[in-house]
């Protein structure tokens, strides 16, 4: 009776233990995540009538539907996106494998911590830097000139080119920590295996590496699109006149047009068509996403 | 140890005690850059014990500040006159002035009333002037000597070399070059936004000649400075600060009229510490406290007497930039309907993703 009435107890205790334990991620995900977030649902519905009155209403969802200008904004962000994903990959693909399967002893840790320094420094720092390096009267366009290439002083600077630089450069160590991470587990023997049965070096990549590495790719790629997508800092100051990022219109929508409500709408709008452009991805290069998550 | 743990008691008590009549004494000011001298904050904190905390801004992240509190979170604020009105409809973010705590001779006579006029809602005064400028242009006269008027940023002379801020100012400056009066429209919203559409077009069409919207001043100056920039549609102080360095440089008042604007004092709805605002209010009008204020934002200061103790080269530029037809000629901004700001920035979405 005692005995049983005991375990009782401690299953409970068990119970409210877990509890405990879950209550600062509970408290963290409820809070912080998911009540500003249905707040910012409950605002992107509702809609200005005449001063000071709001009423319900679709009326920002259709603006970012019928006005050409939101929505080629965003295409323009996301087709960026997508471009700078890619070539994050091309660059960082080489990088990663030197890491995981050439570096020995104590190289590769120091490499990774070169790859790691920039992150050192906030983004507002290594951006402006790149201001400095690439602006008319800058490093880039100096030196340039002192080697002949050109005539008078180039702008480098506020253009499309500078914010893929911008971006890549900021999600280079993302994509590389789970390349790293993925290739490392890749038995050698595999590869020795692919060259004995006469597979040339494309060969050997294409069927054996670039296989073993997908899930690190793919985990790769969406941390870095989602964090072009949804970048702000980069593409307002290596950007020109020319160069809206969707981010822009949200910031414009709630500080300089106080339409929060079209803003709140705008960011749901954001959240949407990434996570579809995401599915879409994993859906044609045939990966799922638990897979993923489970594997890399 | 235990006496010095004491000690440290003892200490720990009071320095909390000071800190908590320090919080009761504070002045929260959300203001401009450089309207807020340390000299003058420090004397204003000798005579009176309040603390100031000063958070700089413009026009919008005031409006954007007060809108996420509903007027709380400060005390003061400096909005100008024609962005009261409006918001204050839309969101109730200022109580109305006690005018009876507000030493009116300190003011500039009709400066005082016409911000009063502009800046009353349904019978109640929001705004009291504080300090006063334009926006014009700041043009390299030696490089683009043919920089006239705001539709010359889209001439050939400053190819590639003109800048100017994606904002309302720039709307309204390209209406009055294009000949017609935006300030006249402001009553019909269908025709205001037929007169935007139209600015907005040749906006687009001058964008080439852009080398990029300007959005903080020190950019703009830098690229002034250093000659990527040689002509751009900016505030007067930019343009005599710039002038100090280089003579080359000048701030010129465009044909079509620069636009003239006044920073207020408005109180947020709930500002905690009204009677410490009118004190800083009363103090920052005195013309000795104003014309220091004013050396330091390199503006004119909407206190009497004020100028006369204003320092000579501010003069001097003033008198060059500004011959007696260029000052007749000014634009002051009436007060901006609400509303008015969707059709503006609309535009400006468009101008910018084109």
């Amino acid at each position: 009776m005692s005995a049983a009435i005991s375990s009782g107890q401690g299953r409970a205790a068990a119970r409210l233990g877990l509890f405990l334990l879950l209550l600062p991620a509970i408290l963290w995900l409820g809070l912080l995540v998911v009540l500003p977030h249905v707040e910012m649902a409950i605002l992107s519905f509702s809609q200005r009538i005449r001063a000071g009155v709001y009423g319900f209403g679709f009326g920002n969802y259709l603006e970012f539907l019928t006005e050409p200008l939101y929505w080629r904004t965003f295409g323009r962000t996301a087709i960026m996106s997508i471009l700078v994903t890619l070539i994050t990959l091309v660059i960082s693909f080489p990088v990663a494998l030197y890491i995981a399967k050439v570096a020995r002893g104590a190289t590769k840790p120091i490499l990774f911590l070169m790859c790691l320094i920039p992150f050192w420094a906030s983004e507002l720092v290594r951006t402006l830097g790149w201001m400095m390096l690439l602006r008319e009267t800058g490093v880039a366009s100096y030196l340039m000139q002192l080697a002949g290439l050109t005539y008078g002083p180039v702008e480098l600077l506020y253009n499309d080119g500078a914010v893929i630089l911008g971006l890549v450069y900021g999600g280079m160590l993302f994509m590389i920590v789970p390349l790293a991470n993925a290739l490392e587990s890749l038995d050698d023997s595999q590869v020795e295996a692919g060259y004995d049965l006469g597979g040339s070096g494309f060969t050997v990549l294409r069927r054996i590496i670039i296989p073993h590495a997908m899930p690190g790719i793919v985990a790769g790629s969406i941390v870095v699109f989602m964090l072009s997508v949804g970048n702000f800092v980069t593409p307002v100051l290596l950007g020109g006149k020319n160069g809206l990022w969707f981010t822009e219109q949200i910031y414009a929508q709630f500080i300089t047009r106080f339409n929060w409500p079209q803003g709140a709408a705008f960011g749901f709008m954001l959240l949407l068509l990434s996570t579809l452009i995401v599915w879409a991805g994993l859906r044609l290069t045939g990966q799922g996403f638990s897979e993923t998550l489970r594997r890399s | 140890m235990i006496k010095n743990l004491n000690r440290f008691g003892i200490v720990a008590a009071v320095s909390l005690l000071a800190l908590s009549a320090q919080a009761q004494e504070k002045l929260r000011l959300l203001t401009w850059a450089d309207y807020t001298p340390k000299e003058v904050v420090d004397a204003f904190t000798k005579e009176t014990g309040i603390q100031v905390e000063i958070t700089l801004s413009n026009n919008e992240e005031m409006i954007s500040k007060l809108r996420a509190t509903q007027g709380a979170g400060f005390d003061l604020a400096q909005p100008s006159q024609d962005r009261i009105t409006g918001p204050q409809a839309e969101f109730g973010i200022y109580k109305p002035l006690d005018l009876s705590k507000i030493d009116s001779k300190l003011f500039i006579g009709s400066m005082l009333e016409a911000t009063k006029k502009n800046t009353t809602l349904d019978g109640k005064v929001y705004g009291l002037p504080h300090i006063w400028g334009t926006d014009g242009l700041v043009v390299n006269t030696k490089v683009a000597p043919g920089v006239k008027d705001y539709l010359d940023l889209c001439g050939a002379e400053v190819k590639g070399k003109a800048s100017l801020r994606a904002k309302r100012p720039t709307l309204i400056a390209f209406a009055f070059a294009m000949g017609e009066d935006p300030f006249k429209a402001y009553s019909d919203e269908k025709a205001y936004a037929a007169l935007m559409d139209k600015v907005g077009t040749k906006l687009s069409a001058c964008k080439a000649n852009l080398k990029f919207f300007w959005d903080g001043k020190d950019a703009l100056l830098a690229g002034l400075r250093a000659g990527e920039v040689t002509a751009a549609m900016a505030w007067d102080t930019g343009g005599w600060k710039l002038n100090s360095e280089n003579p080359d440089l000048k701030f010129i008042a465009p044909k079509s009229g620069a636009l003239g604007w006044v920073d207020t004092f408005a109180i947020p709805a709930k500002g905690r510490a009204d009677d410490a605002a009118y004190k800083w209010i009363n103090f920052n009008m005195r013309p000795e406290i104003a014309a220091k204020v004013a050396a330091s934002a390199g503006n004119f200061s909407a206190s009497q007497g004020a100028d006369k103790l204003a320092a000579g080269k501010l003069k001097d530029q003033f008198a060059e930039s500004f011959p007696q037809a260029a000052i007749d000629n000014i634009k002051w901004y009436p007060a901006v309907p609400a509303g008015l700001e969707a059709i503006e920035g609309k535009v400006l979405d468009k101008v910018k993703a084109n």
